[in-house]
């Protein structure tokens, strides 16, 4: 199963950097999102707690742009079929799952650093916040993945990703937020524990819960 | 995956609806290894429904449909494993080359050797298998869509209309490859063309159900 889900894996980066179809539009949204923050605030400096914020604003509006592609684009040029008649559902699940996490984290890599140098952040407890990031990100696409998965066999495709991935990331993105602005302000491990804890459990639930549900939505 | 293994595909009593309207009810076949059989019927009688439901593509509403290797069931999540499919709405990758598709099938197969180069020789794609299938004729993806039914070596081939956008050597490559397919393993076409229906033994028509 691992070594099917790595090839699709593999095929959707090769497919990405030939079709650049999530890549480009991920890109320009971000550049577009900053620089209206940085033209916005001119020399202001915001509190920690509106930067976490925007950050994860960031965030979660980039990956709605790109992440739905995995599915929505083998739908729409009928490739599905390709691996549905090549792999066990469970492999295209983990291979999408993988492929979009990789991509998260450039986002997001990309998204922080861009903010760094736009607003000149001063972050306190760098390895914390990494990790407060890294989580979010990992529960962030593991959501992502399972609802481009059901809005690829939808109608109406653009509006139905951010309505219905926003409640369920609901909690996540709280707890993201709640430790990212705790971080920028120094706090150590003790002080963002319980969110640490949330974000963990959160990922493992909507990986099982994506991994039991998937075969259901994959086939018919 | 060789021709050894004794298969048997069965349908009992299949129907398929969608919402309330029936396709087509009580579909009853049993196929073994050595045997053709194609389904005919008019525009909308079920021919590529029933097809994809064999495929494991679509399920069907009622009834039974089971394949069995070696006397043993085998299970639905790893049926893709003994069937090589062709039809007009499976695309491959256009960002891709023709070698290239082959290549990532196999891969995502976890198909150990490449035998991609032996495949393309045999549907007459080699000497092309570098250009990219954006730039491919309709006739040319049909032949790809050929290789990539038979790259695993499949037990079981089903064709949905094989020959459409084909030229007289590409009929005959489709025609090569049923005919080797019916001599030891299972070969299934829908279609209601009288060159594809005589490449089979037998038929079921979805309209004398």
């Amino acid at each position: 199963m691992f070594k099917q889900a790595i090839a699709i894996c593999k095929k959707d980066f090769r497919s990405e950097i030939r079709t650049r179809y999530a890549i480009n539009a991920l890109l320009m949204f971000i550049i577009v999102v900053i620089s209206v923050i940085k033209f916005s605030l001119g020399e202001e400096k915001l509190s920690a707690e509106m930067n976490a914020g925007l950050i994860w604003i960031i965030i979660f509006f980039a990956t709605s742009n790109g992440l739905s592609r995995v599915f929505v684009s083998e739908e729409e040029r009928g490739t599905s079929l390709v691996l549905k008649l090549s792999s066990e559902a469970r492999s295209v699940i983990l291979g999408k799952l993988i492929f979009n996490t990789v991509l998260t984290f450039i986002i997001n890599f990309f998204i922080i650093i861009l903010y760094i140098l736009i607003t000149d952040l001063t972050i306190k407890n760098i390895a914390l916040f990494s990790l407060s990031v890294s989580l979010g990100t990992l529960g962030l696409s593991a959501v992502m993945t399972i609802i481009a998965a059901l809005i690829s066999k939808a109608g109406s495709k653009g509006t139905l990703y951010p309505v219905l991935s926003f409640p369920l990331l609901l909690p996540l993105m709280l707890a993201s937020i709640s430790s990212t602005w705790l971080t920028i302000e120094g706090a150590g491990l003790s002080a963002i524990a319980g969110e640490l804890q949330m974000m963990v459990s959160y990922t493992i639930v909507v990986i099982t819960a994506s991994f039991l549900l998937f075969e259901l939505i994959w086939n018919d | 995956m060789g021709g050894l293994t004794d298969i048997r595909l069965e349908a009992v009593n299949l129907t398929k609806k969608f919402d309330r309207k029936t396709i087509f009810e009580n579909v009853n076949f049993e196929l073994t290894k050595k045997s053709s059989v194609a389904i005919t019927g008019r525009n909308g009688s079920g021919k590529s429904t029933l097809i994809k439901i064999i495929a494991n593509l679509l399920t069907q509403s009622s009834g039974e449909l089971n394949l069995f290797s070696d006397g043993k069931k085998v299970k639905k999540e790893i049926v893709y494993r003994y069937i090589g499919f062709v039809s007009p709405y499976l695309n491959l990758y256009d960002e891709f080359t023709g070698a290239e598709n082959l290549k990532i099938a196999s891969a995502i197969r976890g198909i150990s050797g490449d035998n991609s180069d032996s495949v393309l020789k045999q549907v007459g794609l080699f000497e092309r298998r570098h250009d990219l299938l954006k730039i491919y004729s309709s006739g040319m993806k049909q032949r790809l869509k050929i290789a990539f039914s038979i790259l695993h070596d499949p037990y079981i081939l089903l064709l949905d209309e094989p020959t459409s956008n084909l030229d007289l050597e590409g009929v005959s490559v489709v025609d090569d490859i049923a005919g080797g397919y019916k001599k030891d393993r299972i070969l299934i076409i829908a279609t209601n063309d009288a060159h594809e229906k005589s490449l089979c033994d037998s038929e079921i028509n979805l309209n004398k159900i």
